[in-house]
């Protein structure tokens, strides 16, 4: 197996007044592809800073990421901007679905930003709606569905340009048990079908299911297990 | 789907654009207006001193027409030597006076114009015809009624009158055979329009054989500029002034119209855009959320800019077309307005409306527009990505 994600000795400091907050302090670890791994850990332990730097919306202060063989540490605004949108796909806890659009054209809005041509976008929009269970809900706005099929249309909207790494923050956060258990099963079904995912989360149940869980506290690697 | 996108942001909040909408539609009208404004007078002179055909115009030297009560001594010959050049076609000699017409309860004064009837360019006949004999006289309505006689009658007409003796001079019985409307006198100033061979009769010695003006109409193809200059070195008694040049001395007495034209033109248009500026700042505040989640799924800076400036560029545009035909209502009533200022030609407008007035102010509006966008789309598109999730997902 090759490895789709590699990070080596991650630090990410903010500046907050006078004070140097080191949010991550050496951070070093590599996903397979096809990988399903879980990064968990108490609040404020650097789980959401080092997604952000693994999604290549934030720039470390030191050390070096690698996606799909692509260094990402240090690309420009237009190079990051691109290489978000063909190889990484983001989950939020909130969904944070476009509200003025439809659950297809939400999904159809990175196609349409990678210059997919439009019979072409909406064919792949169903094709991925129906692959999370929404394909009759094509037409529906999110304010017109619930918080489960909200972010069964962002999964959606998050594997349309097929990405090299899917990377969910929080992704059942906000969804009650029976909601979030379908999630889970899907996230499987994602990570059976080949897609590598990392997640962070603070959901045990979703930790449990995946094959790999990474523990952090205080911007360290604490822990790194297989559960499967 | 950027349009689809802005389109649902202006939607989003349906009162405060419309209100945004109403506010620039008002700045817009404003901003035509002053447009209008600013050219309206001068283009509305240049009809007027073109509608007759006359290109050049003799005065007495050091005057403009009308000017003075200056005259020009032994203007039949002048006329004579005018008439004599290839590129003339037509002169039409105009003497300026007074008539005063006895009534049981006084006399009216009305303006009198001794012309030349087969060449005149002063007036257009509304009713009846030219006067084509020595006492033959059309009038205005403004006197026809001052006098309350109509087209057909016969009307008693002094040159001179004594309001203390109540004597009249230069006496004369007039048949009046036509309405007419003056182009370059005001609507209400009572005014007739004689012979000048007759005009200068009743004034006695004192007008013989003068003229306020010369009005000269060239050829096709002729040279006007070339023309007047020969004219002014041919006879050096007068002031010959083309329309060019009378433009340009209405341009020089119009400059604080002009100016005031394009400061209230700009105060417009800055309003304008700071409303828009305004409304579309408040709006990128309230979704950096959702243009953060943009950024972060790939969404390209520029298109983030041009969903802004879209959506500011959409308001002035809608805003323009309303406030284009409210500005056109607003012209027409202040136009109404200012047509009674005493003695202007009642064919003067203010607000001239000429379709490169419409598109000055559309143009102005549109770059306003994405002017206006500028500012909330650079704020939008440089927005730190993950600072402003993590902040929106605390908030």
């Amino acid at each position: 197996m090759s490895a789709t994600l590699e990070v080596v000795d991650l630090v990410r400091e903010y500046r907050m007044g006078d004070e140097v907050v080191q949010a991550l302090k050496g951070v070093s670890f590599t996903v397979e592809q096809s990988e399903y791994v879980a990064i968990v850990g108490p609040s404020g332990c650097g789980k959401s800073t080092l997604l952000n730097l693994l999604g290549v919306i934030d720039r470390p202060t030191s050390g070096r990421v690698s996606i799909a063989g692509e260094r990402v540490d240090s690309l420009s605004d237009a190079r990051a901007t691109e290489f978000r949108l063909r190889r990484i796909g983001f989950v939020f806890q909130r969904f944070y679905l476009m509200q003025a659009l439809t659950a297809r054209e939400n999904v159809e809005l990175p196609l349409a930003e990678a210059g997919q041509a439009g019979s072409e976008r909406r064919d792949r929009a169903l094709e991925l709606l129906d692959y999370v269970g929404l394909r009759k809900r094509e037409r529906h706005r999110p304010s017109q569905l619930s918080g489960g099929e909200q972010q069964r249309v962002a999964i959606a909207r998050a594997l349309a340009n097929r990405p090299a790494l899917l990377l969910a923050d929080e992704p059942t956060g906000e969804l009650d048990a029976r909601t979030g258990a379908e999630m889970i099963a899907l996230f499987e079904r994602l990570n059976a079908d080949g897609t590598t995912i990392v997640v962070v989360t603070h959901d045990e149940v979703l930790a449990r299911a995946a094959k790999r869980v990474i523990h952090m506290r205080d911007g360290l690697i604490v822990g790194d297990e297989r559960t499967r | 789907m950027i349009g689809t996108l802005a389109f649902a942001s202006l939607v989003r909040h349906r009162a405060r654009t419309l209100l945004a909408i109403l506010g620039v539609a008002v700045s817009s009208a404003m901003l035509l207006d002053m447009v209008m404004l600013s050219s309206g007078m001068r283009e509305s002179f240049r009809g007027l001193l073109l509608s007759q055909g006359f290109q050049l115009r003799l005065s007495p030297k050091g005057t403009l027409p009308f000017d003075t009560e200056a005259t020009i001594r032994d203007a039949d010959s002048l006329v004579a030597t005018l008439r004599a050049r290839p590129g003339v076609q037509a002169v039409s000699p105009v003497l300026g006076g007074q008539l005063h017409f006895p009534l049981a309860s006084g006399a009216v004064t009305a303006a009198a114009l001794g012309i030349e009837p087969a060449v005149q360019g002063d007036y257009e006949l509304v009713a009846g015809r030219n006067p084509s004999s020595a006492n033959e006289i059309v009038a205005n309505d403004a006197l026809l009624r001052a006098v309350g006689r109509s087209v057909g009658d016969t009307v008693r007409a002094a040159a001179g009158y004594d309001a203390q003796l109540r004597a009249l001079s230069g006496e004369r019985l007039l048949h009046i055979v036509g309405r007419v409307r003056f182009i370059y006198l005001a609507l209400d100033q009572r005014a007739a329009a004689l012979p000048i061979t007759t005009l200068r009769a009743m004034n006695g010695s004192e007008l013989d054989g003068r003229a306020s003006v010369a009005m000269v109409r060239l050829r096709a193809g002729v040279d006007v500029e070339r023309e007047r200059a020969a004219l002014e070195r041919l006879l050096p008694r007068v002031t010959v002034i083309s329309t060019n040049e009378a433009l340009k001395q209405v341009d020089e007495r119009l400059s604080y119209f002009r100016q005031l034209a394009v400061i209230l033109g700009a105060v417009s248009l800055v309003v304008g855009f700071l409303l828009v500026t305004t409304l579309v700042t408040v709006s990128v505040n309230e979704r950096i959320g959702e243009i953060a989640v943009m950024r972060a799924i790939g969404v390209r800076r520029w298109r983030i800019v041009a969903q802004i400036v879209l959506e500011a560029a959409a308001i002035m545009l809608v805003a323009a077309p309303l406030g284009l035909a409210l500005g056109l209502v607003t012209a027409r009533y202040l136009n109404s307005i200012l047509a009674r200022f005493p003695g202007l030609p009642e064919r003067i407008d203010f607000f001239l409306f000429q379709p490169s007035a419409a598109w000055t102010a559309l143009g102005l509006l549109a770059a306003c527009g994405v002017l206006a966008g500028v500012y909330p789309s650079w704020r939008g598109a440089s927005l730190p990505i993950a600072t402003t999730m993590r902040q929106e997902a605390v908030g």
